[in-house]
């Protein structure tokens, strides 16, 4: 555990000594803002929406940005060999490096709650959608963190490693989506609109939060997670 | 402390290690000294458990490099190739950082970076970020991440590459010093290097040992074909005829004619003979001019020119 806390607080210290932390914070902000106030303004919604349809799609080039470097940059810089040859296990680095992700989305998250605070001040909205909403976001949140963190694994290249994972949460963020569902045979219908990362988000979005939808996102983070390790392994064997 | 069998590491095709045998006694300081790509850096990967062995065994401090990873990381110090380093981080901030993984309890761990800032000559640099060093403080930073747990046993790849003179000189006394009460194994191209640090030398090539022992007694091996320059002025034919009869002579082969008269021979001998005083009696007897004699004897850089290009 004290391993964990370690490698996390190297790690979350580590976004906030570049300044590509800030610019990403800023571009995220801006950029929800500016889409929530869009319907705010101009369809004159008093509700998020908006925010958490668009914001699947953000996360898709939102998150890689911020998983590109854990293991890319070690391996780029070689530090992976003294972290490597530390006495930590496998899944302490592992879990360090992904809560220290985690953290520093929620960061960013927690910054956008102007906007629900802004919509409470102005209108009647439902605040189900709301909560629900923010809980869907940060598990969907994980599942792309633990798909860009694998991903950094398997390159020294950060701009490679950006690039596979957009590809990977791509694929698995459309699969969920109707114009693919109408297009697949029936059978397959249940399986994709149950594997898409995006589905559960909006049925949590609803308001509803289901156990099902929980499950279906920590198995998601665990897969890349158990991923993860194995390519860690395959460094040694 | 440091028992080896048979290490073999292959990528593709390619045995990187290939079969590779020693053993370390507690205290020793052993260099790995070898050409590019000989191995030495897959070697001390696995014995650091960064890379797992094809095949063999490795145990350091009685830990089985496959089996008890954790409890040999804590034994080792480790300086990999090119001092790497987390580039935006603090000095005192990764000090820090590795005191903690190191398990140091929080109350020390100023105390003990303290001292191993002073030992490392690090305390001018302490409050700079790692990308504002130069390559002797990342050198230095680097060993002194190796050392923060006083480990019994220190692993440096090539812990002198790219520095200058000076600092390589203040590297060696640091690494000599640190050697008295640790086991040290360092690699080198650098053959005065191993000479001036290590009490044992293990020559890799391709991926085996090819040669160990002290210094000295590498030099010493050698010194079987050392060899002999001479001038003479004689007639060319009657020399040869001569030196070919000398039993003590492997062989010989004339680098410079003058003008028919004077002439430089080198010669190499057969192993532990007295061949120049042979030699100075053959050109007495003969009534020939002897103008120079130098001996040559095999250093440890021939030594390890013969055995690692020399079989070729
Ligand atoms: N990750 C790798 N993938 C493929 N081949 C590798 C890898 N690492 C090392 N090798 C090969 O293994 C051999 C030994 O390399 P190694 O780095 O151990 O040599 P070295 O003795 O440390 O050389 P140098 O003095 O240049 O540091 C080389 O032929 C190298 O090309
Ligand atoms: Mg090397």
């Amino acid at each position: 555990m004290q391993n964990i806390i370690a490698i996390f607080k190297r790690e979350f210290k580590g976004y906030f000594n570049s300044t590509i932390a800030y610019i990403f914070i800023t571009v995220f902000l801006v950029l929800t803002g500016w889409l929530f106030f869009r319907s705010f303004f101009i369809i004159n919604q008093a509700d998020m929406r908006g925010f958490f349809a668009i914001l699947p799609w953000i996360f898709l080039f939102f998150v890689p940005a911020i998983t590109m470097r854990l293991w890319a940059e070690e391996k780029k810089l070689g530090t992976l060999e003294i972290l490597m040859t530390l006495p930590v296990k496998d899944h302490e680095v592992i879990f360090g490096k992904f809560l220290a992700s985690y953290a520093f989305l929620a960061v960013t998250i927690l910054l956008s709650l102007p906007l629900p605070i802004t919509i409470l001040y102005l209108g009647t909205p439902d605040k189900g959608p709301i909560i629900g909403g923010y809980i869907g976001t940060l598990l969907m949140g994980g599942a792309f963190l633990a798909i860009g963190l694998f991903v950094s694994s398997l390159t020294e290249n950060q701009i490679v490693a950006f690039i596979i994972a957009v590809i990977i949460s791509f694929g698995l963020l459309i699969i969920g989506e109707q114009f693919v569902l109408f297009s697949v045979p029936n059978w397959l219908v249940p399986l994709f609109s149950y594997l898409g990362l995006g589905s559960h988000f909006s049925d949590i979005g609803r308001g509803v939060v289901d156990s099902r939808d929980i499950i279906y996102y920590l198995s998601v983070i665990l897969f890349f997670i158990f991923l993860n390790m194995r390519t860690l392994e395959g460094r040694r064997w | 402390m440091i028992r080896v069998s048979n290490l073999t590491k292959r990528y593709g095709n390619n045995a990187a290690v290939d079969g590779i045998s020693f053993g370390i006694r507690k205290g020793e300081i052993v260099g790995f000294l070898g050409p590019n790509g000989a191995g030495k850096t897959t070697t001390m990967r696995i014995l650091t458990s960064f890379l797992a062995p094809d095949e063999g065994t490795a145990v350091i401090a009685g830990f089985d490099v496959i089996k008890e990873p954790l409890e040999l990381r804590k034994r080792i110090g480790y300086l990999p190739e090119n001092a790497p380093l987390y580039l935006d981080m603090g000095v005192l901030d990764y000090l820090n950082f590795i005191a903690e993984i190191r398990d140091i309890p929080a109350g020390e761990r100023g105390m003990r970076i303290k001292k191993i800032a002073d030992l490392c000559a690090l305390n001018k640099v302490l409050k700079k970020n790692a990308y504002e060093l130069s390559k002797g403080y990342r050198q230095r930073l680097c060993l002194a991440q190796a050392l923060i747990h006083n480990p019994d046993i220190l692993i440096l790849d090539e812990p002198t590459a790219g520095l200058d003179p000076n600092q390589i000189i203040e590297i060696r006394e640091l690494i000599k010093e640190i050697g008295r009460e640790k086991t040290v194994i360092l690699s080198s191209h650098i053959l005065s290097e191993v000479s001036a640090t290590c009490g044992r030398v293990l020559i890799i090539n391709e991926g085996k040992i090819v040669a160990s022992g002290t210094p000295e007694e590498l030099s010493n091996r050698a010194t079987g074909k050392e060899k002999i320059y001479i001038n003479l002025k004689g007639q060319r034919e009657a020399i040869e005829t001569r030196l070919r009869s000398m039993s003590e002579i492997a062989s010989f082969r004339v680098i410079e004619e003058n003008g028919g008269e004077l002439l430089k021979y080198e010669i190499e001998s057969n192993g532990d003979t007295n061949l120049n005083e042979a030699l100075f009696h053959m050109t007495v007897d003969n009534r020939w001019v002897l103008t120079e004699l130098r001996k040559e004897k095999a250093s440890l850089e021939d030594v390890f020119l013969q055995l690692t290009i020399g079989e070729k």
